[in-house]
């Protein structure tokens, strides 16, 4: 079973393909890790990750400009279903547009908008940089094992505004509230990079790769 | 609510770790990667790597650290020393790393970090200013290990990293680095309260109580330290505790 990690020219997907190869190895599953910009290979795979960093806009161009990544996504993700993270950036794609710098549209999977963190308190730092602890407002099965409070590591100056509520599997407080997960059926999203949140990342990468949406 | 970051720093020269590390339990106390998986089961809430290898030629000995590092170790990691193109921090992070730290090429060339964060994200580029005290209430930018002055003040310098998109700002007091005095707060209050982006306070730090203070008075939102905790002084478990008995938000 191979998970493809895609590779759109965004960040550093070394540090992320090592997580989920520990992750996969301590599932004890014969989950294969691929970083690829190779559309057929998305396309054939049997989970998708899309990770990304920087801006909004320019992750979106790069997903762009992958020949047939765009249709190999939606073949996969949308119309076989096959399980999908979306990290960070990768997450934020996932909602219709993007308000960062210039308004350009996202894949559309997730009602709502991505715009500008803004804290109550003007003393907070952007970018939201650090571990914060997680409100998990539903059960998912990539929350297994993770309790209420744990922490995770953010990097992040813009968040997905849902659109509908019943997206939005868990928060943080920064000043207010921020979406730091989101799903439904077989997607799912983090705004935090779990493969750079130690304990609690490993594990919810390890549940990803045995979800059975 | 975000959590205060403790960020061990080992400082790495031809691939090891050099300013003695004096852990009792590492098989080899000069690896940098036995360290670092030390302060990832401690908790540490990042790592950071300078390197201090004088010859370009022995840099590979770097990435090798770096990608072993990322092999193990699931926390950020930023390196540092010799970044002097958008090159340098492809490799960096094609090794593993997930910030690189710039100080004299952003001073010998303030548009670098410009292109570096439209490249590769301000999330990941981190602006190290090394300063030292220059009169009242004023700093001056340091470059090349601190050998160099530069004549740019250090505040309005942070301010100016901080509109070319520098994601963070790693600040270190020159006049205390080294002394266990703790941290010129001063100094770190007034590069912290110029900037919009987090401030990581450096040098000086010899007690718990300078921890503290680099935070609740210098309004860092991360400390670094590099021989309290390699020395076995305290460990980050200590650090932490001690912070959140001052009432500051830590990650245990």
């Amino acid at each position: 079973m191979v998970t493809a990690i895609i590779d759109y020219g965004s960040g550093n997907l070394r540090s992320a393909a090592k997580a989920f190869e520990r992750a996969a190895r301590e599932t004890g599953g014969e989950e294969e890790i691929v970083v690829t910009g190779n559309a057929a290979t998305v396309r054939a795979s049997a989970r998708v990750v899309l990770p990304g960093v920087g801006a909004f806009a320019d992750c979106r161009r790069g997903l762009a400009a992958v020949p047939g990544m765009e249709e190999a996504l939606e073949e996969a993700v949308m119309r076989r279903g096959r399980p999908f993270l979306g990290i960070c950036v990768g997450m934020q794609l996932m909602a219709e547009c993007g308000r960062e710098f210039e308004t350009v549209d996202g894949l559309g999977w997730i009602k709502g908008e991505v715009a500008a963190i803004a804290p109550a308190d003007p003393a907070l730092k952007i970018p939201h940089m650090g571990w914060n602890d997680l409100t998990i407002l539903r059960p998912h099965p990539v929350f297994d094992g993770i309790a209420a409070g744990a922490h995770a590591y953010f990097v992040h100056g813009y968040g997905l505004v849902c659109g509908e509520r019943r997206d939005l599997l868990a928060t943080v407080d920064y000043g207010g509230e921020i979406a730091a997960a989101v799903g439904r059926d077989n997607l799912v999203g983090t705004q935090f990079h779990p493969e750079k949140s130690q304990a609690t990342g490993l594990r919810l990468i390890a549940n990803f790769l045995r979800w059975r949406p | 609510m975000l959590k205060m970051r403790v960020i061990p720093c080992l400082d790495v020269k031809d691939g090891r770790t050099v300013k003695g590390v004096n852990f009792v339990d590492l098989v080899d106390a000069g690896d940098p990667v036995e360290q670092a998986r030390f302060y990832d089961r401690e908790g540490a809430d990042e790592l950071c790597f300078l390197d201090i290898t004088a010859s370009s030629d022995n840099r590979d000995t770097l990435y090798d650290v770096v990608a072993r590092t990322a092999e193990q170790c699931f926390m950020p990691l930023t390196v540092g020393g010799g970044v002097r193109g958008v090159d340098d921090i492809r490799r960096l992070l094609l090794a593993g790393a997930d910030k690189t730290s710039i100080n004299t090429a952003a001073v010998a060339r303030p548009d670098f970090v410009r292109e570096a964060a439209e490249k590769f994200g301000s999330q990941c580029i981190v602006v190290a200013i090394d300063a030292k005290a220059s009169g009242a209430g004023k700093w001056q930018v340091f470059t090349h290990g601190g050998r160099r002055a530069s004549g740019i003040d250090a505040v309005d310098w942070a301010r100016r990293m901080a509109q070319h998109g520098a994601g963070e700002i790693l600040l270190t007091s020159m006049d205390r680095d080294g002394t266990k005095a703790g941290f010129d707060i001063a100094l770190t209050r007034a590069v912290a309260d110029a900037v919009t982006i987090p401030v990581i306070a450096s040098g000086g730090a010899g007690t718990l109580e300078h921890l503290v203070a680099g935070i609740r008075d210098g309004h860092a939102t991360a400390v670094l330290a590099a021989s309290i905790f390699h020395f076995g002084t305290f460990s980050i478990g200590e650090a932490k505790a001690h912070l959140a008995a001052a009432g500051i938000p830590v990650r245990r």
